[in-house]
């Protein structure tokens, strides 16, 4: 049996203790879960290689080692958050993928320039009518046209052009504009609402769930 | 692009949803249930809405579930 099998298996409280001792066992316990952490980091950028077609196996295993010990500090930081709801590694693991994640797609995006151009969802009505059907479509995609230019502010409609028309990664968008991931997505969730809401005051069925406040 | 995926894209899940940050906060236990074949979505609900809603976010719930999978499974 593998150390990391052995570590993947041990009851969440047996973690969380050998983290918080002191002197060598908690230094035992630190190193397997960087050993851990890295091979999860190594597993995340192993399935977005594609995205790093330039980099080489060098760059990628350092990118890696750094995700590793990113997500390791954090998850040291916050070990008091850990209420035992899930295994201790699947807890951990997401702090290396997030950490590997935004590592990848940083440097994926590292000296392209991200499409952010005035007037881009004014080609949204030409895009929605090329994959809508009929006359309603039509209208509706020019209604949508409209409100995003009439209702959205420019941040909103900042970010609904970057990250739901043009695939802009919303952490890579985030480092742009020195915001966080979370705040834009506000933006982004708001500018839906006011989109929705605008489209139903319209008359427009949009096959609305229940939106509510948040 | 089809005019579903675009009205999507554009107009999001339409249904109450996690934020960014209370998507990670649950995403281990979503996950762990997902991959047992419980009902993660009456668990923790809002998570699938937000998944629908955020790339980035369901990039995240991909990886930890497939890592889970393979790691844990």
């Amino acid at each position: 049996m593998t150390p990391t099998q052995t570590t993947a298996d041990s009851p969440p409280c047996d973690w969380v203790s050998r983290l918080r001792a002191q002197g060598p066992a908690r230094q035992a316990a630190v190193k397997e879960l960087h050993e851990l952490l890295l091979g999860a980091a190594r597993f995340e950028i192993g399935r977005r290689s594609a995205q790093l077609g330039h980099l080489r196996g060098g760059d990628q295993e350092d990118l890696a080692q750094q995700a590793a010990g990113d997500a390791l500090m954090a998850v040291l930081r916050k070990l008091d958050d850990f209420r035992g709801e899930s295994r201790f590694t699947t807890w951990a693991y997401k702090f290396a993928l997030l950490e590997a994640a935004v590592a990848v797609r940083r440097r994926a995006w590292q000296g392209r320039e991200i499409p952010l151009e005035e007037g881009a969802w004014t080609r949204l009505a030409d895009l929605g009518a090329g994959a809508g059907r009929g006359v309603e479509d039509a209208e509706l995609f020019a209604a949508l046209r409209e409100e995003i230019e009439a209702s959205l502010g420019p941040r909103q409609r900042e970010v609904l052009v970057a990250v739901a028309l043009n695939d802009v990664p919303i952490d890579v968008l985030a480092e742009r504009l020195g915001s966080t991931r979370g705040a834009l997505y506000k933006n982004l969730h708001d500018a839906r609402r006011k989109l929705r809401r605008a489209l139903a005051a319209r008359g427009f069925q949009i096959g609305d769930e229940g939106e509510e406040e948040r | 692009m089809k005019r579903d995926e675009l009205l999507g894209r554009v107009l999001g899940p339409g249904a109450p949803e996690l934020t960014c940050e209370q998507c990670f906060e649950q995403l281990d236990r979503y996950v762990e249930l997902s991959v047992a074949g419980e009902p993660a979505d009456e668990r923790i609900p809002g998570m699938r809405a937000h998944l629908e809603g955020c790339p980035a976010c369901a990039e995240d719930f991909r990886s930890l579930r497939d890592l889970v999978a393979e790691r844990e499974g």
